[in-house]
């Protein structure tokens, strides 16, 4: 029979990012300063639990359902972006650099995980982009084979809709330095040159 | 036990919270896997792509663990072409049947080069023509190859219109007319003439679908690819109706 002590801690060590030694580290910090951390901590975990559901429209994680950003209209209902997690859409709400409106793939095709289609929230995509007045959808996936792949089935399936389909670019990232840029990434810049001037 | 080889990569897993174990064809100790420490960050997963030529170092105690790579990139092929969505499934079906037909282990010079050629191809033209001759090779290395060579009923090599789906043996038009419903139509371009079709690379793709099932895929090694027997691996399904699709089914 664990110690609830310990039985705290390992609940702990099964987070990502935090192994035996860095649980065993917080429950000392929560047990000295229960007031201020721990019950506050238990306070929002359960809140977080009962409360956060996800967004039946986008896929998006928020405290209602549709979400903040599905109902916020100040944003442009006719952009819509695509990403395959709710940690991309968090990223791109980051930037601040884009008002549409989100949709969390939920993933990315993949014959290595057996990721079909079904699996994906590709038919509410689809749903969305037929109806609700969306003049242009952003694929905004990673630059890798999955996802670029899972990208080019979208387009495919978006394209017969008469929407504008459009991906993000690849290649340099700001402050990037060619030399020390790795061979991949390069190719993909060269590959997507423009004018310049 | 360490060794150095030149490899592709077929596949990369997640393990743990940094690492991934990575499934390389190699060029002289066949399809190996091995841990990739940090392997999930964000520089090791541009250089952990399926079909990206490495440099390999391979590192183990003993030489029946899992070990672990150290790799270095020698050539980014799955960069080049994330925006042509047909190398894209020709390259995802590619890593997925080598990774799921071939035995852990076991030297195949042949496949290794093979593949190689296939990722190393610049022409976006050729490269449909030569995966399903690749398959072709792959299937004849495994040891149930197709005797495109002459006519299974007699006769010499003129004239060869159909191959045998029993016998994966090459049948002339005159001799498979009459059976011309039962038999795969044979494209010509994997007699050597050089020019072919979207139907015609839909017609090899089928054919070599169908051996790989029959034979290769009938026992698969690896449940995670493929899920019922007979199954070809998700890659190699999608790139089978992408095809079929482009060539009007």
């Amino acid at each position: 029979m664990l110690s609830p002590l310990d039985h705290l801690a390992r609940q702990l060590a099964r987070l990502p990012g935090i192994g035996p030694r860095s649980a065993r580290r917080m429950v000392l910090h929560m047990l000295k300063k229960r007031e201020g951390v721990m019950y506050p901590l238990i306070d929002s975990m359960t809140r977080a639990a009962e409360q956060v559901k996800e967004c039946t429209t986008c896929g998006n994680l928020g405290g209602s359902d549709p979400c903040e950003l599905c109902t916020d209209r100040t944003r442009d209902p006719t952009l819509l972006c695509v990403v395959e997690s709710v940690a991309d859409l968090w990223a791109m709400e980051r930037a601040r650099v884009f008002r549409g409106r989100y949709h969390v793939l939920g993933g990315t095709l993949s014959a290595l995980d057996g990721v079909r289609p079904a699996d994906l929230r590709i038919d509410k995509l689809l749903t969305r982009a037929n109806d609700a007045g969306v003049k242009e959808v952003i694929l905004a996936l990673n630059a890798t084979v999955e996802g670029q792949t899972t990208a080019h089935y979208l387009a495919e399936r978006l394209v017969p809709i008469g929407v504008s389909v459009t991906r993000l670019a690849h290649g340099l990232p700001v402050g990037g330095e060619l030399d020390h840029l790795d061979d991949g990434t390069l190719a993909a810049a060269l590959l997507a040159r423009r004018q310049a001037g | 036990m360490e060794w150095t080889d030149e490899g592709l990569v077929l596949s990369s897993r997640p393990h743990g919270e940094n690492a991934a174990v990575v499934t390389l064809l190699t060029a002289a100790h066949g399809r190996h896997a091995g841990m990739v420490h940090g392997g999930q960050g964000r520089a090791a997963r541009s250089l952990l792509q399926p079909g990206n030529h490495v440099e390999a170092q391979w590192r183990a105690r003993l030489t029946d663990q899992l070990g672990s790579y150290t790799l270095d990139l020698a050539e980014a092929q799955a960069a080049l072409w994330l925006d042509a969505p047909e190398i894209l499934a020709l390259i995802a079906s590619a890593c997925a049947v080598t990774e799921a037909s071939l035995p852990e282990r076991q030297p195949m010079p042949g496949v290794y080069a093979g593949l190689a050629t296939l990722l190393g191809l610049r022409d976006p033209s050729l490269w449909a023509p030569v995966y399903v001759k690749w398959e072709i090779s792959l299937l004849h290395a495994l040891g149930y190859g197709l005797d495109l060579s002459q006519c299974a009923s007699g006769g010499g090599g003129d004239d060869l219109a159909y191959i045998s789906p029993r016998t994966g043996r090459a049948v002339s038009r005159e001799a498979g007319a009459p059976y011309h419903d039962k038999l795969f139509i044979l494209p010509s371009f994997l007699l050597g003439s050089g020019t072919w079709t979207d139907e015609d690379i839909a017609q090899g793709l089928e054919i070599t679908a169908h051996f790989l099932s029959r034979h290769v895929f009938i026992n698969p090694h690896s449940r995670l690819l493929i899920p019922r027997d007979g199954d070809l691996p998700l890659a190699r399904q999608r790139l089978r109706a992408f095809y079929q699709k482009n060539a009007g089914h």
